[in-house]
Formats: structure tokens, C-alpha cells, sequence
């Protein structure tokens, strides 16, 4: 098991390496980065030295090793907007992000788990077929259209929510709800799939013609061997989460990283930018992990190999 | 042996056989008829749109749906320069459809190559290619999309090369699994045995057992493209105006939230339904491509 995990974790860390390079790389797809950033009415000297400032100058070899290795210790770079280290600015932000996935993970949790058991369980009857339309609704519809639907729902009409901001904590709710929703739709069919496949199992089988209750049968022999699955979509549905943040936000004017990224991006702050994709990545990265590890609690199976 | 099996059944009954199943399926059809008429729609706009898309009329602005004056009938109602939102969105048609097929082009034809070499090859390069793909996957994709196109700059062309270059790595990783599947099979070994090349094994033997696999996630990728067009639009990153996109018509919507629903309520209908059409058709063609469900109706 310790070589398992040690063995993610140098995977981990050339998984990082590959996103340096293509956070390194990115804002230099137009050639010269400074073209990106210089404003428009800078004049060639003030580009020049904008340029030298960055060190856009050097070979790109050096810079791309300058640039690992400030990156590796936290350094991204001043945010010229805010004219602030651009990591200070990305971890005040990544605490709303962090907290809006975690309410919409939960959200969607609820929703999903109980409504594919049913599902599963009551195969063709009623019930199923909503949930069945319902999810197909909530793949299908874009996350940003639901949430402006809710605001003239909860804020134009009814009055009963903020439409925008993070200054109340009821101002979570549409937010959350809003990449909840989508991420209940994907779960909840999972969750039917996996368990119907279980409950044909001949385990599930002995456990009904020992006698025991339909509760135990579901929860304790079907549900726990359904869980692998379900937990491999839930760490890739919060990798989605994190990427939904980034529009979602920007409906509500949340003010997490993926609001900032949108405001960085327009300003072509590239420091902001850099600092945001890399702490992106290494949530997604680090999620994986932990899904990861997840399995061996889950599944005894695993630690033996 | 492949001139055998390709003699066999002749395509037509394929085709006949494809539609008979469709027929039977209740989510095929709807996906069908969804994706044909936005299709027709994108194709023949111009010629059935109420009224046009771009001109305004200050007299009509912001009109409730079905309201109507000398210069028309506003069916689902009008925007803040007084245009009307059926022809609008009809007109948004042709953006989501050309997004969706082009970049879904663009990305699978790579992504399947891609996938193919590093399943094929193995070994160090399959490694290497691999820990790319990680790289790429490990950043969201919209918000790769997102910051990519900041840099670059937007438009409707440029929007198309970003979402195709950058939405190849789902198929590469499904295709490369695929691939390593099919390459231990028999009639694999069988035609190395028969002394064929590699490259011939692995554009005649294997690429045609995993180009399936390949077709249900292009489905799938329809949709999620056209659900990132909308949304960098929306943001302003993607296409800009005069064009009519969804993505766009929502941003307008937003601003109005408060006294025009209309604005936001249909042009996200139409996303809605659209994508929904492209995932009924992909479910259908994966039940129908795939031959352990083929024949269980």
C-alpha cells in the first residue's frame, strides 16, 4: 500500500511538471507575451522594458527554468492589477471557490445517491422515468442559463435571494444549486447503472434468501459495492465543478478564482492568470489523488496488489 | 480474409437496419428529429426567419412575446434594439451547428491518431504521450479554453481552432484504451502472422474496431462543444458581435434580467434542446454501434 500511494505521488508530480509546461507554454501561443500583456498605447521603448522587467528577453530555455523555479516556491509573479503577489491574490480567492464546489459537491451528493438507488431499485416505474428525464435535463442545460433562470425566479420575482455577491451567507444557495444541479444529473445515472449491475449479483442474491431486511440487502451488500464507480465519477465531476466555477461565478459575481480568472484574462493579467491555471490544476490533480487513495478504504481488494 | 468479411453484408441493409432501430427507439427518433431540424435550421435560416436578425427597429423594444406592429410579429418577443428573438435565434442556429461539427472534426481526427500511435506503439512513447494528455486534462477544460483564448484573441474562426485543438485529449485517452484492448486480439497476431506491416495492422486491423468508440464520443463532444461556445460567448472570450450566437443573445439577456425575460428564457431553451437532441442521438448510437446491445431492442 505505502508503495501504491509513493507511486501515485511521483505520478503526481510528473503530472505537475506537464502542467507547468502547458501553463509556461500557453501564454506564449501568439510568440512574444508581451504583445498580450503590453497595452495598446505603450511605445517601443516602454515595451522594451516591460519586456526585460519579465525577462521575455532571455533564451526560452532560461526562462521556462526561472519560471519552474519561482513557481515551485509559490512565486508567480506580481498581479499588476492589484499590484500584489498574484499567489496572495489566488489563495484569498480559491477559499470562495473551494467553499461554492464543496456546497454544489454536497448538493449534488443529496440529490444524486438517494435518486439512483430508487431508480435502480424501482427499475421502469414512475419514479425512474423522471429522474431519467430530469438527469437528461441536467446534462443538456448550460450551468450559467439555469443559474440566470433562477435569479428571475428567487431575485427578480419572489425577492427571496441576493441575485449576486458573497456578502450574506444565503447568497451561497442559487450558486451552489446551480453547479449542483449538473453534477446530481451525471451522479444519479451513475449511481442507478452501478447499482443495478449489483443487485444481480449473486452476493445480493444470498443476502435477500438469508432474510435480510430490504435496508441491510441495499445499503450494507449492494450500495458498498457499487461505491467504486460512483466515487471515480464523483472525483471527475468535481474536477467539472471546478471548471463550471469559472462560469457560474461570473453569473453570480462570486468572488472566487474562476470570477478573477475572467477579470485577469480581460486585463491580460498574465501573472494572475498563470498563478490561477497552475492552482486550478493542482486542485484537480490533488482531488485525483485523494480518490485515489479513497479506493484502498473502500475496497480491500486493492491493497493487496 | 478482410476482403471476405467486407463482401459480406452489403451497406445498403446497414443503412436500412440503422433506420429500423431508430424507429423502434423512441430516444433515437427525438434525437434525430432534434439535430435534423437545428441542422436545417443552421443550413436555411435566412430563407425561413421571420424577420431579420440583425436589423433593429427602435419603435419595438424589448416587446413581450407575441407582440406585433406594422413591421412584424414578435412570436417570442423582441430585444433592447427591437429585434426579434425567433429570427435571432434561428440565426444562432447556424453558429452552434458550425462550431460543433467543425471543431468536433478537427478534435476527434487528431485525438483518434493520437490515440492510436501511443495504444500502438507502446512502451516509452506511450508513456510520454500519456503524461501530455494528464498534463492537458489535469487543467478543467473550459477554463483552458477560457485562458487560451485570452491570449489569443477571440472570433468565430479562432473560437473553432481553440475548442478543436484542445478538445482531442478525451478521444487519444478512450481510443489508446481501445487500442490496447484490440491489439492482443487474434486476428490481430493473425495478420502479423499473414505478414502484413505494422503500419497496415494498425490502420486496417485495429483502427476500424475502435473508430465506433470513437463516433459515440464525437456525439457526445457535439454537445459539450456547443455548451463551451455558449459559454465563452457568454463571457465575452468566444464569438463577438454582429455575429448571432446563443451565447451571446444570453450575455444581452443578462443585462435585462430584470424586466425582459424573454432575452434569457428562449435562447437558452434552444441550447437546451439542442444538446439534448445530440445526446439522445449519441445514447442511440452507442446502443446501436455497440454489438451487446445491438439485437436486444
Amino acid at each position: 500500500m505505502r508503495a501504491f500511494i509513493l507511486s501515485r505521488l511521483i505520478q503526481l508530480v510528473v503530472t505537475m511538471f506537464m502542467v507547468s509546461l502547458v501553463v509556461f507554454f500557453m501564454v506564449r501561443l501568439r510568440g512574444d507575451p508581451i504583445l498580450v500583456m503590453a497595452p495598446p498605447n505603450f511605445d517601443a521603448e516602454q515595451i522594451a522594458k516591460l519586456r526585460a522587467a519579465w525577462g521575455f528577453d532571455k533564451p526560452l530555455g532560461e526562462q521556462y527554468i526561472t519560471f519552474l523555479t519561482k513557481a515551485v516556491r509559490g512565486d508567480f509573479g506580481k498581479s499588476f492589477q492589484a499590484n500584489r503577489p498574484a499567489m496572495e491574490l489566488v489563495i484569498e480567492r480559491l477559499g470562495y471557490t473551494y467553499l461554492l464546489a464543496a456546497a454544489a459537491a454536497a448538493i449534488g451528493v443529496t440529490i444524486a445517491i438517494p435518486l439512483g438507488i430508487v431508480s435502480a431499485l424501482k427499475r421502469n416505474s414512475l419514479i425512474d422515468l423522471v429522474s431519467t428525464a430530469l438527469a437528461s435535463l441536467g446534462t443538456a442545460m448550460p450551468s450559467f442559463w439555469l443559474g440566470l433562470m433562477l435569479i428571475i425566479i428567487f431575485s427578480v420575482h419572489l425577492r427571496m435571494l441576493p441575485a449576486f455577491g458573497a456578502l450574506e451567507p444565503r447568497a451561497l444557495i442559487m450558486p451552489a444549486v446551480t453547479l449542483g444541479v449538473g453534477m446530481a444529473a451525471r451522479l444519479s445515472r451513475l449511481t442507478r447503472s452501478a447499482m443495478l449491475e449489483v443487485l444481480s449479483q449473486d452476493y445480493v442474491r444470498t443476502a435477500r434468501s438469508k432474510g435480510l431486511a430490504q435496508k441491510a440487502v441495499v445499503l450494507r451488500h449492494a450500495l458498498r459495492n457499487a461505491l467504486i464507480p460512483i466515487v471515480t465519477v464523483f472525483g471527475l465531476q468535481l474536477g467539472w465543478l471546478l471548471g463550471g466555477s469559472v462560469v457560474v461565478e461570473s453569473v453570480f459575481s462570486w468572488p472566487g478564482l474562476g470570477r478573477q480568472m475572467i477579470d485577469s484574462i480581460n486585463v491580460r493579467d498574465i501573472a494572475m492568470v498563470q498563478a490561477g491555471l497552475f492552482f486550478f490544476a493542482l486542485s484537480f490533480i490533488l482531488i485525483n489523488y485523494a480518490i485515489d487513495v479513497i479506493y484502498i478504504l473502500i475496497d480491500p481488494r486493492i491493497r493487496f496488489d | 480474409m478482410t476482403a471476405d468479411i467486407a463482401s459480406l453484408p452489403p451497406r445498403r441493409n446497414a443503412l436500412l437496419r440503422a433506420l429500423g432501430t431508430m424507429l423502434h427507439s423512441p430516444v433515437g427518433a427525438t434525437g434525430t428529429f432534434i439535430v435534423a431540424v437545428v441542422v436545417l435550421l443552421a443550413l436555411f435560416g435566412p430563407q425561413v426567419s421571420p424577420q431579420d436578425p440583425i436589423k433593429g427597429n427602435l419603435r419595438a423594444r424589448f416587446e413581450e412575446p407575441g407582440y406585433s406592429d406594422a413591421s412584424g410579429y414578435y412570436s417570442l418577443g423582441s430585444d433592447q434594439l427591437g429585434r426579434d428573438i425567433l429570427s435571432r435565434i434561428i440565426a444562432g442556429s447556424r453558429v452552434s451547428v458550425l462550431v460543433g461539427v467543425v471543431s468536433v472534426l478537427i478534435s476527434g481526427t487528431i485525438g483518434v491518431l493520437y490515440g492510436l500511435v501511443s495504444g500502438f506503439v507502446g512502451g516509452r512513447l506511450d508513456s510520454l504521450m500519456m503524461r501530455i494528455v494528464d498534463g492537458l486534462l489535469a487543467v478543467p477544460f473550459i477554463i483552458l479554453v477560457v485562458a487560451i483564448s485570452g491570449v489569443v484573441g477571440a472570433g468565430l474562426g479562432t473560437l473553432i481552432l481553440i475548442l478543436g485543438l484542445t478538445g482531442w485529449v478525451t478521444y487519444a485517452r478512450v481510443i489508446r484504451g481501445e487500442v490496447l484492448k484490440v491489439r492482443e486480439q487474434d486476428y490481430v497476431i493473425a495478420a502479423y502472422a499473414l505478414g502484413q506491416r505494422r503500419l497496415v495492422v494498425m490502420l486496417r486491423h485495429i483502427l476500424p474496431n475502435v473508430i465506433s468508440s470513437a463516433i459515440v464520443l464525437a456525439a457526445v463532444q457535439v454537445g459539450v462543444t456547443v455548451l463551451a461556445e455558449s459559454s465563452l460567448s457568454f463571457l465575452g472570450l468566444g464569438v463577438k458581435p454582429p455575429t448571432v450566437t446563443w451565447g451571446l443573445m444570453l450575455s444581452d439577456g443578462r443585462q435585462y434580467i430584470n424586466s425582459a425575460w424573454w432575452m434569457t428564457t428562449f435562447p437558452g431553451i434552444a441550447i437546451t434542446v439542442t444538446v439534448l437532441g445530440v445526446v439522445f442521438l449519441g445514447d442511440w448510437l452507442r446502443d446501436f454501434l455497440d454489438p451487446n446491445v445491438r439485437g436486444r431492442g
